[in-house]
């Protein structure tokens, strides 16, 4: 029985883990190639969300409703670029975070007008809304597809980036962007399609998370910290360190909160083990980042201009 | 440094900067008699609440301008002196005093520790793991189920500090004054002593301070923690004008409000704080009429023209509304943003 519990709470974590990797991916590449830190991300993530449920409502099928979510992150993400963020690309970071953070307001003020205040239901596809049978407890397939269309996305990222062409010219970006430009590579063009790929993939990650979160105004706000703390814990501008830190973040949050109070009450008393269980639940992912940096102020795997910058 | 001991530095009298912190100065000591006037108890308060903003705002400035240090945290510490005071105030320990020093004890601590971790990063890692800390201190808060947890804690009376009745809210407003005006004091002395020097050498340029033989973590870590300890303060007055301490004090979202009062004032210079926090809360307060009266149906949606207000100050206004005003008439030294003597 336990052991099925912690099975399945594994699962959860992983699942929760390649949501964050989807969102992870956009943001430490953004980051990796145009030094630029994009508090936006999270609500990129909450757009795919809307448009997602917006459509899967208005058509019933779910499979237009991930392509609008794709499409209109990607799309959005693009103007972004193209019309209000161009200018702060050569800013330093504090400009970068205060116009982000203004952003945020609007978007979730926009969805507000539009959608109204309270949350959107979104239900999961009829064709994964029943239970698959693993290793002796059952466990809800839309979840486990989930972290299949994450794996799989990871994987086509992983093959994108690593033997095409464009991904040759994202990792020379990512390591030196201005000899990238001085080889005659449009470096615009490319930041251009990099932030686009990373708004796309906060969209999946937004309308795959849709039926099991509540779509509603805000939503992405947590999502953006715990993905900060990813690409942090990955090393920044690394693709591979943000897969590897979106796993354990995924899975150590998930069983944190699942076992913590368990654990503590073994420790200490019933009632400050019911009080400070939960609170140090959500701490521990914090706690995990203090000691990687200071441990390893670059992250786990330290990516070349990232790290130095 | 000239021989001035009261000033230490010329002050060019005529400078528009001078002339904007005098009229300031003078319009924010006689709020309370203004407002007494109208008969509205409503606007002493509100004064306050822009008074300790902007006293956490001078805080945040004193690393994030002077030391470039972009803490995304501080809200953290702001919350900490609030329950320095809520905590204590529910076993019944009333003193001002005592509040203040558990707030400045604990915020020392704290930030001591924090500063150690969070000084071996720099840039863009150095803001999420401010970032991080901040969070952890707040899910730390909301698990304090014996205090209010989620929901905060009421605190049925203000400090009593001897001298001063707290209760009374003019009372209240000039002691917020008194301190804003005792930590623009401060950090413009600070800012322009040695070590303030060395601070701004370590934003310049860590890697050549190191070099001349700087211990640069150390001046980090001192200027850290000080402007946590004035955050703090701004906590406890907080506590005391609200009445109330609750998690959401230290949500990253103050943090991020904390900073663009900052920059809308004028990073690096010493009174852009005050005129930033004056801005931005007096937006926060009249968006909303001002929408109601164009569009009575998106009242409730004003924070979006803010947002819209706050990408725009960050795209367009480089140096902060302050720290566009001329330093200087003439010839005179600048003030704001001090140079070699």
């Amino acid at each position: 029985m336990t052991a099925q519990l912690a099975l399945s709470q594994l699962l959860n974590g992983l699942q929760l883990g390649v949501l964050l990797f989807l969102l992870a991916a956009g943001l430490t590449l953004v980051f990796g190639i145009m030094s630029f830190v994009n508090l936006a991300h999270g609500s990129l993530y909450m757009l795919g969300a809307y448009f997602g449920a917006a459509i899967f409502a208005r058509t019933d099928s779910f499979l237009l409703g991930l392509g609008a979510a794709v499409a209109g992150a990607g799309l959005v993400g693009l103007l972004l670029d193209r019309f209000a963020l161009t200018k702060l690309y050569e800013r330093d970071h504090l400009d970068q975070v205060l116009a982000t953070f203004g952003l945020i307001l609007f978007f979730n003020e926009l969805i507000r007008i539009i959608w109204g205040p309270s949350s959107v239901f979104m239900q999961v596809p009829d064709a994964l809304s029943s239970t698959v049978e693993i290793a002796g407890f059952s466990y809800p397939s839309y979840r486990l597809a989930i972290i299949v269309a994450g794996v799989a996305v990871a994987l086509g990222l992983y093959l994108l980036i690593q033997k095409t062409r464009v991904g040759m010219l994202i990792r020379a970006g990512a390591t030196n962007a201005n000899m990238v430009a001085a080889l005659g590579v449009n470096i615009k063009w490319l930041n251009t399609l990099v932030f686009a790929l990373g708004a796309a993939l906060a969209g999946l990650a937004g309308v795959m998370a849709g039926p099991i979160v509540s779509v509603q105004p805000g939503m992405g706000e947590p999502v953006l910290i715990l993905t900060l703390v990813v690409i942090i814990i990955g090393g920044l501008g690394s693709i591979r360190g943000a897969f590897y830190a979106a796993l354990i973040v995924g899975v150590v949050d998930t069983l944190g909160r699942a076992f913590m109070p368990t654990i503590m009450r073994t420790l200490f008393e019933r009632s400050t083990a019911d009080a400070a269980g939960p609170a140090l639940a959500s701490m521990l992912i914090y706690l995990f980042m203090a000691v990687v940096l200071a441990l390893k102020p670059q992250g786990l795997f330290p990516s070349g201009a990232g790290a130095t910058r | 440094m000239n021989g001035n001991a009261l000033f230490p530095a010329m002050v060019s009298w005529r400078a528009p900067r001078t002339i904007a912190v005098v009229v300031t100065l003078a319009l924010l000591a006689l709020l309370p008699v203004i407002a007494a006037n109208f008969g509205s108890d409503y606007y002493v308060g509100f004064g306050t609440r822009v008074l300790i903003y902007a006293l956490a705002a001078i805080g945040l400035n004193f690393i994030l301008g002077f030391g470039g240090m972009v803490s995304l945290g501080h809200a953290m510490y702001v919350m900490l002196g609030a329950y320095a005071v809520a905590i204590p105030a529910t076993h019944g320990i009333a003193s001002g005093w005592t509040h203040l020093v558990i707030a400045i004890a604990a915020t020392t601590t704290l930030s001591l520790a924090v500063g150690a971790v969070a000084l071996r990063t720099s840039g863009i890692a150095f803001i999420m793991i401010t970032l991080a800390f901040a969070q952890m201190l707040y899910f730390g808060a909301v698990g304090l189920k014996d205090y209010g947890g989620d929901d905060g804690l009421t605190i049925a009376e203000r400090s009593v500090a001897t001298l001063y009745d707290l209760s009374n809210p003019a009372t209240l407003y000039y002691v917020t004054l008194v301190t804003v005006l005792l930590a623009l004091y401060l950090s413009w002395r600070a800012v322009l002593s040695p070590f303030g020097l060395v601070l701004r050498a370590t934003k310049a340029n860590a890697r050549r301070a190191t070099a001349l033989g700087h211990p640069v973590f150390r001046y980090q870590l001192t200027a850290y923690v000080i402007s946590a300890v004035v955050c703090a303060v701004a906590g406890v007055l907080l506590a005391n004008l609200t009445k109330f301490a609750s998690p959401s004090y230290g949500a990253w979202t103050l943090s991020g409000e904390l900073i663009v009062i900052v920059i809308l004032g004028g990073l690096g210079t010493i009174f852009g704080p005050v005129i930033g926090a004056i801005i931005l809360l007096a937006l926060e307060e009249l968006l909303p009429s001002l929408v109601e009266m164009a569009l009575p149906d998106y009242k409730a949606n004003w924070m979006l023209l803010l947002g819209l207000f706050i990408f725009l100050v960050a795209l367009l206004l480089k140096r902060g509304v302050f720290g566009s005003l001329p330093a200087r008439s003439r010839s005179a030294p600048v003030r704001g943003e001090p140079v070699e003597p």
